[in-house]
């Protein structure tokens, strides 16, 4: 929005946690205030910095869930057994602690309200910032089409999948499909199995409507999806990715 | 070889040095003449700094170093630099 264009430097900030709630056995999303905080568009992230007593400190890159509200924040971490700094975010962190970071970064990676049609393909927590841009479509009441293909492991693995369902009742703008790799839910029609060219085409998201197309997720399965696409016709101009990973990423 | 991320990663680091967004800049590979937003290029973040390669060739791009109160940006693999800047029409 506006207040995000605002020239500086990035700097960082300390923002106070004002709730946490868990996605899933693994995730837990937190929700900061932030003083002084100019506002930022769907699709950004923020690094976050932990610092110990002796003054050791680890940072990593953390996907802004929630859209654009003042100088409120979410995050959706995922915990990774091996992690540094995602065990303490997903487990330790509580309403009332205070966490350093800064932002909002990043100004390729983001949608801006617009009416043409978007898709959206997001891997594990990958999703964070796609729903960033969901919950950006509802907040400014804009009508273009988004359809999000959302690849998970299993169904307990799926972010925000109770607020996805009560989203689409009402609005037959937003689909979302669902991509099961190792565990299906009952009663599933196809076997487990990784993104392929067909659950990437659907009507009103084929190459000919040029949507603007989003895809965040580990690199082995951003680079799978953004090849499919290109395959099946997308201009790679209009492919925005975004990968993560163990390495300096979001971990 | 190991698994890179991307230039998006690389938008807090260079947020601390520059007052606009460098990651939606185009750049053009001093390589192979690829234009490529910043964001786009293959970071690997495993060394003691981060290096940005071309998505077309693997030419190093950028390479950013931190230390104590210090950076060391070497742009010489990026031939042009095209910033968007904000606030003018």
């Amino acid at each position: 929005m506006a207040g995000a264009a605002v020239l500086g430097r990035l700097t960082w900030r300390v923002s106070t946690v004002t709730s946490v709630r868990d996605e899933t056995a693994t995730a837990r999303t937190i929700a900061l205030k932030i003083p002084g905080w100019p506002g930022h568009r769907a699709g950004q992230h923020v690094d976050v910095r932990l610092t110990s007593a002796d003054g050791y400190s680890a940072q990593r890159s953390y996907s802004i869930a929630s859209a654009p509200d003042g100088g409120q924040v979410e995050l959706t971490v995922q915990r990774l057994p091996d992690g540094e700094v995602s065990p303490y975010l997903a487990q330790v962190l509580d309403a009332g602690d205070l966490l350093e970071l800064r932002g909002p970064i990043g100004g390729w990676f983001v949608w801006e309200p617009a009416p043409a049609p978007v898709l959206l393909i997001a891997g594990g927590s990958g999703v964070v910032p796609l729903m960033a841009m969901i919950r950006a479509r509802a907040a400014t009441g804009t009508h273009s089409p988004f359809r999000l293909v959302y690849s998970v492991r299993a169904p307990g693995d799926a972010f925000y999948a109770a607020e996805l369902a009560e989203r689409q009742r009402g609005d037959d703008g937003l689909h979302v499909a669902y991509v099961y790799t190792r565990t299906t839910p009952p009663g599933w029609p196809v076997p487990p199995g990784r993104i392929g060219a067909g659950q990437l085409t659907a009507p009103g998201w084929t190459p000919d409507r040029s949507p603007a197309v989003f895809v965040c997720g580990p690199t082995g399965f951003v680079e799978t999806a953004a090849n499919l696409l290109v395959n099946a016709g997308h201009d790679p101009r209009m492919i925005k990715t975004e990968r993560f990973g163990p390495s300096g990423g979001q971990s | 070889m190991s698994t890179h991320l991307d230039g998006n990663v690389l938008g807090g680091e260079l947020g601390e040095l520059f007052t606009v967004d460098v990651t939606a800049a185009t750049g053009r590979c001093a390589s192979c003449g690829t234009v490529s937003a910043i964001a786009q290029t293959h970071v690997y973040t495993d060394g003691p700094g981060v290096v940005a390669r071309c998505p077309a060739c693997s030419g190093v791009m950028l390479r950013l170093v931190r230390g104590p109160g210090r950076a060391w940006l070497d742009v010489r693999g990026i031939s042009c630099l095209q910033l968007a800047l904000p606030g003018e029409p």
